[in-house]
């Protein structure tokens, strides 16, 4: 296919996701104020802080590495969702999928975070370096667990392409990684919840212990490009995982309603459990989630089909 | 609610201040006398500059509408005020359905809560964290300490006037005053920057050595940057 037509149906997936993105995450907060007793935020608050934002009028800067901080996690968040197909079989939603596409989303899952450490780290503020030396730390916990049931994929599949994952899981909803080898389900799940930052694993920005973390020193546009890769990469997040375990998606609205299923799992944990210090959530990572994994790929090994 | 409202009677807090003389910083570098030389080198010395508002008015009117449907506060509880901020954010008085939500960082709050009687201690973190915030930016004086140093009038380590200090967009009055008072205000605020009354951080810049006069002359051991970028 023509270059130019695919790059201009990437940028109507970036759309779409960022838009459902906000909305989820509007919806989300709604919902879980509907919980408390609450009205909320209306729907359309995500939008008009972005462009609240983006259009301060004074910003400071505190280096070249500040400036490209929020520009690394943006990309981080464009190059995730740049390799998912979205919807499988579609061609608008198709993306650059290729026969190793898995590597290099798991890598760029990784990379945002990593240039915003660098970022962080020039702004300066103890609050950032202290989130950023926690970030780091739990990310590293709870990448075990997700790499572990990502390989229990790859054997179960034999494949490292997202496209092919999703075409073997259709026919049935039997046939999804949730049924075939619900370990490495489990597994991965575990890691999202430490991915997605809601209690207990949301040491990294706590407003009320670190103010607020990485991004305590960024403001104006810069905090806009945080908050718009925030609903971005959720988004390609939640697509990977749709893709790799749940079946993947035909169609827009299975696509949304799945998504929506998949990120009520860290909300509905998060509004019952209180949160862990960094130590906990490292221990707990590296013990039951990753036996769990472990399992995953001695389950596929051994006696999956 | 109108009850409350009638005897709030919100105040413009621009009676009565004598501006300065509107000429803004009279350098582009400040002088940062309160540092060593060493710290100097550490510090940055611009002075700040007042922004235009943006030019086709529309334009203007649409980000006011924005700046008031999403208000980011930082609220600097000095006081006993600050112990009527929280309730704020719970079921029962529920801030966040108009756009308002608490921000732990100045760098991204657009509204500052100077919440009850400051000490002349305090008075300089709040300068700091006003400082750091970025435009456009509005404070809110809450309780009758900010307007006239209330109960602390005779105290002999209270500023008595806010807005000698700081340009207050808003007074909230009472002792302390409640949450509706609370939300009154922050609806009057709302009202206040959709029609493009809310020029805080300009006259800030605009007044500058009228300004960094006052506050000078209360605190006593000036050991920061003329301007805390």
């Amino acid at each position: 296919m023509d270059w130019g037509i695919s790059i201009f149906y990437y940028l109507v997936t970036v759309v779409v996701v960022l838009v459902y993105g906000l909305f989820l995450y509007a919806f989300i907060a709604k919902t879980m104020a509907r919980v408390q007793g609450r009205v909320g935020i209306p729907i359309y608050q995500p939008f008009l802080d972005i462009i609240q934002t983006y259009n301060k009028r004074t910003a400071v800067t505190h280096g070249v590495m500040f400036d490209l901080g929020p520009v690394f996690r943006l990309a981080g968040g464009l190059g995730t969702l740049a390799f998912i197909p979205v919807i499988y079989g579609s061609e608008v939603f198709g993306n650059f999928h290729f026969a190793g596409d898995l590597l290099l989303v798991m890598y760029f899952v990784f990379f945002g975070q990593l240039g915003m450490a660098l970022g962080a780290g020039e702004s300066g503020h103890p609050y950032a370096s202290m989130g950023v030396s926690r970030g780091l730390a739990q990310m590293t916990a709870f990448e075990v667990p997700f790499a572990l049931a990502v390989i229990a994929v790859f054997v179960q599949y034999d494949t490292a392409s997202i496209n092919e994952i999703v075409a073997a899981q259709q026919g049935s909803i039997y046939n999804w990684t949730l049924f075939t080898n619900p370990f490495a389900v489990v597994a991965a799940m575990f890691a999202f919840l430490g991915m997605s930052m809601y209690p207990p694993f949301d040491l990294v920005t706590a407003p009320n212990e670190i103010p607020i973390g990485p991004p305590t020193e960024y403001h104006g546009p810069y905090l806009s490009f945080l908050q718009t890769n925030r609903a971005i990469f959720a988004g390609a997040k939640l697509i990977l995982f749709m893709n790799l375990f749940f079946g993947g998606a035909t169609n827009l609205p299975v696509m949304m309603v799945k998504l929506w299923a998949i990120y009520m799992i860290p909300v509905l944990i998060g509004v019952a459990f209180p949160r862990f210090k960094v130590e906990n959530s490292i221990r707990f990572f590296l013990g039951v989630p990753t036996l769990v994994g472990i399992m995953a790929v001695l389950y596929v090994q051994y006696w999956g089909t | 609610m109108n009850d409350v409202n009638d005897k709030l009677k919100i105040k413009s807090p621009s009676a009565g201040s004598p501006p300065g003389d509107g000429k803004g910083p009279a350098s582009a570098q400040l002088e940062n006398a309160g540092l060593s030389l060493e710290e100097q080198q550490l510090f940055c010395d611009a002075a700040p500059v007042p922004y235009e508002p943006y030019s086709p008015e529309f334009l203007e009117r649409f980000h006011n509408w924005i700046r008031a449907n999403s208000m980011w506060v930082l609220a600097f509880g000095t006081g006993c005020g600050a112990i009527e901020l929280n309730p704020l954010m719970t079921s029962r008085f529920d801030a966040n359905r108009f756009g308002i939500q608490m921000r732990p960082t100045p760098r991204q709050a657009s509204v500052l809560i100077v919440a009850g009687y400051s000490s002349i201690k305090t008075l300089k973190r709040i300068i700091r964290s006003y400082e750091q915030m970025q435009g456009p930016k509005f404070v809110i004086g809450l309780g009758i300490c900010t307007i006239n140093g209330g109960m602390y009038w005779d105290s002999y380590n209270t500023i008595k006037r806010l807005d000698r200090y700081l340009p207050v967009d808003l007074y909230i009055t009472g002792c302390m005053p409640r949450p509706e008072a609370l939300l009154a205000g922050f609806m009057e605020l709302k009202r206040k920057i959709k029609a493009g009354e809310c020029d805080g951080a300009n006259r800030y810049v605009k007044d500058f050595e009228w300004y960094k006069a006052n506050q000078k002359k209360v605190i006593k051991k000036w050991d920061m940057p003329d301007y805390n970028w």
